[in-house]
């Protein structure tokens, strides 16, 4: 793929990495400035420390590097192209690229993140993975690596979202996962972590939580990021052969912020601008205080006490009231910015990209496409680059009640 | 007395460790029962608890996303939530109660972080609350809050765990403050129908490294369950029995319940 080998990569540890300094790696206690750190219950102190190390060392394995990334293109169908939106593109004034990770196996960019989970977990001989999942994406991913290789699986999926996600829900049980609904709280993806994190205190000896985006305790920010540098490397590589170098702008979906972090790791250390677009319901950078949940310090939605609220958006996979600890860190230094759209402006862009590019877009990318939008005005004639994180099959259901069936808001 | 924390000088115990080191000394095995604060009737479960023998009261402040807590903790935690608890209101309504016997609160680390370390203790000490557990601060991450505690006067009590590996162990113990509340299994808060091997096993290597007083909880779900505990370890925290019942029987069903408790402990 014409990309330094990952064993070269500032993962590594090396002491001078020439290659990502903004986005490397985190402090020995696992902070990105303030946030990160390990914030999880006794019991599972000792299991973050051993995955820690057990990442280390395979990532810097030749042979395990090979076998993630042979995995993801033989199986996972990498890479994925980059297209020009020209029909976009003229309307919006700008020159619209697209990664199309809509494009991988299961739909998403989570595959790359749940193979390199997977592989490793297998590696440390563990037999069962649990997982949570807001949209179902993750779960389907995960699900599908439990079935290639060979491993139990259970994935905890809030009851809200079990109810709007029914085609992913029975995908995961196709694929052998057992799939449990998450009564609790507000019983959406926050919940289904907790939940998750309750099975993996009591299992935690045989079983890996495959934790989806990059959030929770150390080393799953970094780790999880790291599985998805692929994307952001080859977004890199493919701007620079159509376009000579790198985009103006870079545009990501922000839940958790796996997709976001993947492509944004192939750009912090150059001069592009990096917008995290997150849902004005979930907006945990833009209306968050620094708090601690589900093993991390970052920017959390919380009442005035300090309670976690509710997310509250149209789109299951955002759905999070946290957001990743680097990415609170990116927006606390400046790097990166963070606004947020609304659910209108949603499914408008969600039926705008459908109309004109014959492709339909996961809810969650239809917030990137929302905020270019918005901002095209102001950045007429720039080169946007724009993560399609995933494909919008899985929301056409919800998408049915909401455009009625004639599937248009006009 | 001896210094295991290390630290210069010799170590000056809190009201709750006093407390539990002379009920200890005077052949005592400890009990220490929790109960959800903001719950409807809590007060009166906590006084009857105390009336019915216990030692010392932990009592939950709710929180929204109580990740180490089983059902039956969590049920409670979100009707006392619904009913408008807030940390503020059960500190208030804890200041109000009249035991006798110590308090400390347990609840999770962000109802601490929000409000900041100096001012989450200096609100305890206004309660008159000694101690604190915040099962989601596990020791590597606690420094700052065991200075901070100490300084206004919190005993921070620390969890150990099964998988708490023997290199941290000693430290932990030395560093916590109270007695080192021993986590009896992996897994959640809630009653089992026997008590986990694991018990007994990290109970003794606590034991093995600390004079702190060290209690068993996590999973302990009948008296004989607590005497099986007490072999190893100075005493036992219930928590989702005595929830179990507040919630099905109300406050005076609680004191019954700890006399049970109470009494199977002191026959041995």
């Amino acid at each position: 793929m014409g990309e330094p080998t990952p064993s070269h990569r500032s993962v590594m540890g090396e002491p001078t990495p020439s290659h990502r300094s903004v986005m490397g790696e985190p402090t020995t206690d696992g902070r990105f400035g303030e946030f990160g750190g390990r914030f999880v219950p006794e019991t599972l102190v000792a299991a973050c420390e051993e995955l820690e190390a057990a990442f280390r060392e395979a990532w810097a394995d030749p042979e395990f590097v090979a076998e993630f990334e042979s995995t993801l293109r033989d199986y996972g169908g990498r890479p994925s192209p980059l297209t020009e939106c020209r029909n976009l593109s003229r309307q919006l004034g700008v020159r619209l690229l697209v990664k199309r990770e809509d494009l991988n196996h299961t739909g998403s960019h989570k595959i790359n993140n749940v193979i390199g989970q997977a592989l490793l977990a297998q590696r440390m001989g563990k037999t069962r993975l649990v997982a949570e999942t807001g949209a179902g994406q993750h779960g389907v991913a995960t699900a599908t690596a439990a079935a290639l290789l060979g491993m139990e699986c259970k994935v905890y999926m809030g009851a809200v979202d079990v109810d709007r996600q029914a085609l992913n829900v029975f995908r995961m049980r196709l694929l052998g996962s057992e799939v449990e609904s998450v009564q609790s709280g507000s019983r959406t993806l926050k919940d289904a972590v907790n939940e998750a994190l309750r099975d993996w205190v009591a299992t935690v000896e045989n079983t890996h939580y495959c934790l989806g985006s990059v959030m929770g305790p150390h080393p799953y920010p970094w780790m999880v990021r790291t599985f998805h540098h692929i994307l952001g490397d080859e977004a890199a590589a493919q701007c620079k052969d159509l376009t000579g170098g790198d985009p103006d702008v870079v545009v990501a979906c922000v839940g958790g912020g796996s997709n976001a972090a993947g492509i944004f790791s192939g750009f912090a250390d150059g001069d592009a601008r990096l917008v995290g677009v997150e849902p004005a319901g979930g907006a945990a950078v833009g209306r968050g205080v620094p708090g601690v949940v589900h093993g991390m310090t970052s920017y959390l939605m919380q009442d005035e006490v300090g309670q976690v609220m509710e997310a509250e958006s149209i789109s299951a996979g955002l759905d999070y009231p946290g957001v990743g600890p680097e990415h609170a860190y990116l927006a606390a230094i400046g790097r990166a910015e963070y606004p947020s759209v609304t659910d209108d402006e949603v499914v408008e862009a969600f039926t705008l990209m459908s109309r004109a590019e014959g492709i339909i877009p996961a809810l969650e990318c239809a917030h990137a496409l929302a905020w270019i939008v918005r901002a095209a005005p102001e950045i007429q004639g720039q080169t946007v680059l724009m993560n399609l994180s995933g494909r919008g099959d899985k929301d056409v259901d919800q998408m049915m009640d909401v455009l009625g069936m004639h599937g248009s808001s006009e | 007395m001896t210094d295991v924390s290390g630290s210069a000088g010799a170590e000056r115990f809190g009201a709750l460790e006093t407390h539990l080191r002379a009920r200890r000394q005077a052949g005592a095995k400890l009990l220490i029962p929790y109960v959800t604060g903001g719950y409807q009737g809590w007060q009166r479960a906590v006084e009857a608890a105390a009336a019915a023998g216990a030692d010392a009261i932990e009592i939950g402040i709710p929180f929204s996303d109580p990740v180490i807590d089983g059902p039956v903790i969590q049920q409670a935690s979100t009707a006392a939530l619904a009913e408008g608890a807030t940390p503020a209101s059960v500190l208030e309504e804890a200041r109000a109660l009249d035991t006798g016997i110590p308090h400390a609160v347990m609840t999770y680390y962000n109802l601490c972080h929000h409000q900041g370390h100096e001012r989450f203790a200096s609100a305890l000490v206004e309660a008159g609350v000694s101690g604190a557990i915040l099962p989601d601060l596990p020791y590597v991450e606690a420094g700052s809050w065991l200075a901070d505690s100490a300084e206004i006067g919190i005993e921070a009590i620390l969890l150990a765990a099964p998988t708490t590996p023997d290199h941290r162990l000693a430290d932990l113990c030395g560093a916590s403050r109270g007695f080192v509340y021993a986590v009896g299994l992996l897994g959640v808060t809630g009653e089992r129908s026997a008590l986990a091997s694991t018990a007994t096993q990290i109970a003794a290597r606590c034991q093995a490294v600390t004079d702190r007083p060290v209690l068993t909880g996590v999973g302990i779900g009948s008296p004989a369950q607590a005497v099986e505990a007490c072999e190893v370890s100075d005493g036992a925290v219930i928590g989702s029995a005595v929830v179990r019942t507040l919630m099905s029987d109300g406050p005076e069903a609680v004191g019954e319940l700890v006399a049970t408790y109470r009494a199977a402990l002191d026959r041995g």
